[in-house]
């Protein structure tokens, strides 16, 4: 059966060769993957330029930027940024790197463009539903764009919407047509996602190539194919709940909003909801967001670190059943977004022993990255590099993430720099750092060319100093109890005394976000002027480096691989090199 | 470049725990019982995560250091250790789960128990983007609300019902007198979108949610003004909705609601 699908899928469809089916149009997964991950190129720098702003208003809140005034009339009448322009930005940051970045190059971009290699199928099972999710995804961030330019501009309630802030257009600028489109887009977005989860799993279900089992899947294949179930389960969630807060805002209904408010002397007219109601549906996807962010670059992690220490990975087994633990505890913690929500307390104790214990596979997988480089024979080329940097940020990001568990400390922390500065560490960067390492390492398969090493490596150290620096100060903010979303801090004394560590922070995100310049020259520089890649540039096992780069329309060149080994066989003693490819002839004595 | 990764990897770390033991910035004075058990349970969390941190980091650079210089041979081939993955599996699991149990009773101290019979009873509204602090008055009830008589430019920004008699003595202001030593039984709501009330010196935060009038508890226990500010983002004024806790001795206060309720007979 799986064969007959494979076998119906290699020829469902023949190499385009007009331009507008061949790049736009396209149904090749190869292609479709690299849209995903230039939209999300695009994506990332249009967030960071909004962080580079927000940094600079916190440092200096009545600095003239003429040149803002041109692209933010209102909210910057006269070059300087108004208190709600800052929160617009800081919205449409986290909604942007959250969605258009964090979900779409880990699993959308590298997924659909290796998971199909990698297990030795033509493409992906359904690939009309392939161009379609992208498409729709590409006008989900078109219409988020446009939020900045509707009347009243971008919404300021955050990139976690709670109503009755987002509920209600009267409650503030941006609130009206901005957070309508922000809904609108964001409902588009999981439209987008629902349809690229189905495909995900069904591909990966049906067309394995003979003798890759699910326990011979390199863990890329099996991080993208859980994430595209945690995808489906929770982005089914967020568009109804999407669905129903349209609706409070235009038909009427009163699904988030209680009777009894008053809102800018006015009697607010609907009665009968729960705000909290929102927040439940919200975090019940929210969290599981977040493994879908980190998830996938666990796997690149897990196999560039096993590549490159030519040893294989510690615990393969151990790694699979953390994977599919932190996927299904991660359904149960949605609650420590709560603890201060008014909920039941009964229920934040819950919460808290779930979160926690989703803490032991994250930790199983760390102590076993760190096992693989045990006794290896390390090679630092820079998709090693960022791969070593992915695991020290894990576990920083992580153990902060160890007091935000706990309702009593979570009292404290809760919506102070110590929240932002985990989650950027752990969600944000960590997760960045998956996708440059996938950029380094595959980048020879897509486009056939190598990355320069060389600026590949400046990058790295720039990037990695910087986020520590940035994101680091964060905690101690959050020591001194900190507040985010504080458009200015002159109000307070506790959070004016931290002036100088923000002007520390923002010194090194404007070095950082420049250093980034590199990244992007590396990346177009060498799609053009790079060495020649070989066929396996990095000495790899697994499928993808079995074809030419970048592969033929049909990834196999109508061949059919045959697999024989698990995903890290190197330095097997007695192998005649040291590394076995998943598909070399049997024969060899591997312990897997 | 073995030795390089190694030592940024272990400066980075280093750099970022040092502060902790420094205390360059560091925890507000705790003026409660309360704040200080928070404290305790924050500090426990600490030494445990960061022996962690401190161990995984150093483990990481040495790994990196001592198996990726030149070394001569082939890697050691190796598909894990089943003992290892049970040992920090067990070892993880006890350790997180502990500590998470050690904070359940520090959260159901404030949160499972309700404030002792006889608490000063406050209620704190919040509203885009002001604080309104209640007080039931000598007769300690509170009047009822009734949402057509707001009138924020009036003095009566919560709209309490003038035909109830109980509302003749109440008095509101925007920032929160309280008694030292003296437990405080606060009801928090919102005429508006979602705030949140938090001191930092209380370790306490509690949002206000439309809808819900949510009771939180505390007894501050030194006298001073701390800053109470908005901790849940309500609108383009979150930055400045500012109000005080004013932690006086019982005398103080009785001056204090003498003179406001004289001002309210004026009125």
């Amino acid at each position: 059966m799986a064969e007959m699908a494979h076998e119906h899928a290699a020829h469902a469809h023949a190499a385009p060769t007009g331009f507008v089916r061949k790049y736009i149009f396209s149904l090749d997964h190869k292609v479709i993957g690299i849209q995903y991950w230039l939209l999300a190129l695009a994506a990332v720098l249009v967030g960071m330029a909004l962080s580079v702003l927000m940094r600079l208003h916190l440092v200096w809140p009545q600095a003239k930027m003429g040149w803002l005034e041109t692209i933010f009339p209102a909210g910057a009448a006269g070059g300087v940024m108004t208190p709600e322009l800052y929160l617009s930005l800081m919205t449409m940051h986290g909604t942007i790197m959250v969605f258009f970045v964090l979900t779409t190059a880990p699993q959308s971009g590298f997924g659909n463009y290796v998971l199909p290699i990698q297990i030795g199928a033509a493409d992906m099972a359904f690939p009309v539903l392939n161009m379609l999710s992208f498409w729709v995804t590409f006008v989900g961030f078109v219409v988020m764009i446009a939020a900045f330019f509707v009347q009243g501009g971008a919404p300021l309630s955050g990139w976690t919407g709670y109503p009755p802030l987002s509920a209600l257009a009267d409650a503030g600028p941006g609130q009206a047509a901005g957070q309508t489109l922000w809904i609108v887009s964001l409902a588009i977005f999981a439209v987008g996602a629902l349809l690229g989860a189905l495909n995900f799993i069904t591909t990966t279900l049906d067309l394995r190539a003979k003798g890759l089992s699910l326990m011979r899947m390199p863990l890329t294949c099996w991080t993208w194919f859980i994430t595209a179930i945690l995808g489906l389960l929770a982005f089914a969630v967020l568009l109804a709940a999407g669905i129903l807060l349209l609706m409070d805002r235009t038909a009427g209904t009163s699904f988030f909003v209680p009777g009894g408010l008053i809102l800018n002397d006015k009697i607010v007219n609907h009665s009968g909801g729960s705000p909290l109601l929102w927040q439940h549906l919200f975090w019940f996807f929210g969290h599981p967001e977040v493994y879908i962010a980190i998830l996938p670059g666990m796997g690149v992690v897990s196999q560039v670190l096993s590549t490159f220490s030519r040893k294989p990975i510690f615990g393969y087994r151990a790694m699979v059943y953390a994977i599919i633990g932190i996927a299904v505890l991660g359904f149960g913690v949605w609650g420590h977004h709560m603890f201060i929500s008014g909920m039941s307390p009964y229920s934040s104790m819950a919460f808290s022993v779930l979160t926690m214990a989703i803490g032991v596979p994250s930790a199983i997988k760390t102590f076993n990255w760190i096992g693989t480089l045990w006794g290896g024979k390390i090679r630092f080329a820079s998709p090693m590099l960022y791969a070593i940097g992915f695991v020290s940020l894990f576990v920083t990001g992580g153990l902060s993430g160890m007091f935000l568990g706990q309702p009593s400390v979570d009292l404290f922390f809760h919506d102070t720099y110590f929240v932002v500065g985990h989650f950027h560490m752990i969600m944000g960067v960590a997760s960045i750092f998956g996708m440059f390492a996938g950029t380094a390492y595959w980048f020879p398969k897509m486009f056939g060319r190598m990355m320069h090493e060389g600026l590949g490596r400046l990058h790295f150290w720039l990037t990695f100093l910087g986020v520590y620096a940035i994101f680091g100060p964060m905690h101690y903010l959050g020591l001194t109890g900190h507040l985010r979303r504080y458009s200015e801090l002159s109000g307070f004394k506790f959070l004016s005394q931290n002036e100088p560590l923000h002007l520390f922070m923002t010194v090194a995100a404007l070095i950082t976000v420049g250093a980034q310049l590199i990244f992007f020259v590396n990346v177009f520089w060498s799609m053009f002027k790079g060495r020649k890649a070989s066929e396996n540039p990095w000495e790899s096992t697994t499928l993808e480096w079995t074809v030419p780069s970048p592969p033929p329309h049909d990834n196999f060149g109508g061949k059919v691989p045959v697999v024989n080994y698990g995903p890290y066989e190197y330095s097997v003693p007695g192998a005649p090199r040291d590394y076995v490819m998943q598909t070399d002839p049997e024969g060899i004595r591997t312990g897997h | 470049m073995a030795f390089l990764t190694a030592a940024v990897l272990w400066l980075v770390a280093a750099a970022l725990a040092i502060p902790f033991f420094t205390r360059t910035w560091w925890l507000p004075e705790a003026i409660s019982e309360h704040a200080r058990t928070v404290d305790g349970q924050f500090m426990l969390t600490l030494v445990v995560t960061g022996i962690i941190f401190i161990l995984a980091q150093l483990a990481l650079g040495w790994a990196v250091f001592r198996y990726g210089g030149d070394r001569s041979g082939p890697a050691h081939y190796s598909h894990g250790n089943n003992t290892m993955e049970l040992a920090w599996t067990t070892a993880t699991a006890i350790l997180f789960i502990g500590l998470t149990v050690m904070g359940g009773s520090v959260w159901a101290k404030v949160h499972f128990q309700g404030a002792a019979p006889g608490a000063m009873q406050i209620e704190m509204t919040g509203q885009q983007f002001a604080w309104n602090v209640r007080y039931p008055g000598p007769d300690g009830k509170f009047g009822a609300l009734d949402l057509k008589q707001i009138n924020d430019q009036g003095g009566n920004p919560l709209g309490v019902d003038s035909k109830d008699p109980a509302g003749k003595d109440d008095i509101t202001v925007p920032t929160m007198p309280v008694v030292v030593g003296r437990e405080v039984e606060l009801t928090l709501r919102t005429k508006d979108v979602t705030h949140a009330f938090f001191v930092p010196e209380l370790r306490l935060k509690q949002d206000t949610v439309p809808g819900l009038a949510l009771k939180i508890h505390f007894t501050a226990e030194k006298k001073g003004r701390y800053e109470l500010a908005c901790a849940e983002l309500c609108g383009l004024g979150h930055y400045k909705m500012r109000s005080y806790l004013e932690v006086m001795d019982q005398a103080e206060f009785d001056k204090w609601m003498q003179e406001k309720l004289a001002e309210k007979q004026q009125q």
